[in-house]
């Protein structure tokens, strides 16, 4: 049908963005495809290697789930702080990331806990990286007969885990001026950094992968002032505009606290100590 | 473009509609079937005046299109009350005036229910994040928080 109506056709997931558009009329659909149908993309297959996610599968039976809590805890971190819980039964982590808003909340998530698209064309299916995914503000990769079918998460290794923070002015409710998420790999003694991943959203047209400040943290002690030096990497990559809800500057020094926090934490939630904080 | 003919439950009662594509569930509720409980405050997600539940989530009506309702359980304001009997977070609205102008009451109060019925103990804070969808330009949210809570404990009795 996708195909069939092409521009013309849209994707209804959880709707939280579409029928508002329907409704003021910035979006004239002739055809609405309910995704949720469609049992591909709307499940939740748990393993012990792998979490997939169908594109339509609301932020809520994301965090109804435990285990999902326990393994991907920044996962959780965003689907818990999207819109309000009305919001949350409804709207899906595949339609957050189509969106491609640069603020999502859902995607640097995503991008550090190496999740992977998988997009489902006339004649074949291919898997991108998230990072790969969004091409600028409220733009994506996907071709006008190509959808998004599920997102694929590995699960991480031992002696990690992941963490999302944002920053807005209020506690709930908000669009992010600035947001970060980390995924930090600790050796056994938890002393020193085997891997690590940081995406931060906001300063740029689309969510930002700083593969650079992860990797600079590889073979590295446990302390703050690598977090910090990780952080000032992050910094020099972002990008960020001036607009209604932040400035350059303030999003530049939020990116720091954000991503020191966010890696911070993630630290600990993989049972990491840093004595000199 | 033909109607699109639902079949669906509301407050138990099994319910047939025709409706149009683009129209929302809360279109439905209040001007096919009269159920105007639920309120439009914003007609974007926003405010929670219209919050209903569906299979059992609180959602917005606003955001749902009635032909998503094909097969589902939905749960309005209307079904509340057991005839003249309220529930006990309608009593307790009244008891502690957790209201004034009424237009987010029953938002409020459905939302309010499936948090009872999800979490029986919340803590004040649990009340205001998950009430968090729900806005009030009259009361300043404490005396409702506090009707929740009062009922919550009632309930546990």
């Amino acid at each position: 049908m996708v195909a069939d109506y092409g521009c013309q056709a849209r994707l209804l997931a959880g709707g939280t963005d579409l029928i508002v558009n329907m409704r003021c009329g910035r979006d004239r659909p002739s055809v609405v495809v309910d995704t949720k149908r469609v049992a591909e993309l709307n499940q939740i297959k748990l393993s012990r290697t792998r979490l997939v996610v169908g594109a339509s599968v609301s932020c809520r039976r994301i965090w109804e789930q435990p285990e999902i809590t326990q393994r991907f805890p920044a996962l959780i971190d965003s689907v818990t702080l999207i819109g309000g819980i009305p919001i949350q039964s409804r709207a899906s982590v595949g339609g957050n990331l189509c969106n491609a808003a640069p603020s999502g909340d859902a995607i640097p998530s995503l991008i550090a806990l190496r999740a992977t698209a998988q997009i489902c064309g006339p004649n074949d299916l291919r898997e991108v990286p998230v990072e790969d995914f969004c091409s600028g503000a409220g733009e994506n990769t996907l071709a006008k007969d190509e959808f998004l079918v599920s997102l694929t998460i590995p699960q991480p290794a031992q002696n990690s885990s992941t963490s999302f923070l944002r920053f807005t002015p209020r506690n709930e409710m908000d669009i992010a001026v600035v947001n970060a998420a980390a995924n930090v790999t600790l050796s056994e003694t938890k002393t020193t950094f085997l891997s690590a991943r940081l995406a931060v959203g906001s300063v740029a047209p689309v969510p930002l992968f700083v593969e650079e400040a992860g990797k600079s943290l590889i073979g590295k002690s446990v302390c703050t002032a690598n977090v910090v030096a990780a952080a000032e990497i992050a910094v020099a990559h972002a990008r960020p505009i001036d607009d209604m809800r932040g400035t350059f500057s303030q999003r530049k020094q939020l990116t720091k606290v954000l991503t020191i926090r966010t890696l911070l934490k993630a630290i600990k939630r993989a049972g990491g100590t840093i004595d000199d904080v | 473009m033909a109607r699109n003919h639902v079949t669906t439950t509301i407050n138990g009662d099994p319910v047939e509609f025709l409706c149009d594509t683009e129209q929302t569930l809360l279109d439905v509720l209040r001007d096919e079937l009269h159920l105007t409980g639920s309120k439009e405050g914003c007609a974007s997600g926003d405010c929670g005046a219209c919050s209903v539940t569906m299979d059992g989530r609180l959602v917005c009506a606003c955001l749902v299109l009635a032909v998503e309702t094909q097969g589902a359980e939905v749960e309005t304001i209307e079904g509340m009350a057991d005839g003249d009997r309220l529930h006990p977070l309608q009593q307790k609205f009244l008891d502690h005036a957790a209201l004034q102008c009424g237009v987010c009451t029953p938002g409020f109060l459905v939302a309010a229910k499936s948090l009872l019925e999800r979490n029986p103990d919340p803590t004040e804070s649990e009340v205001r994040y998950w009430l968090a969808g729900n806005l009030c330009r009259c009361t300043g949210y404490d005396k409702i928080v506090r009707a929740v809570l009062d009922t919550a404990a009632e309930m546990r009795e």
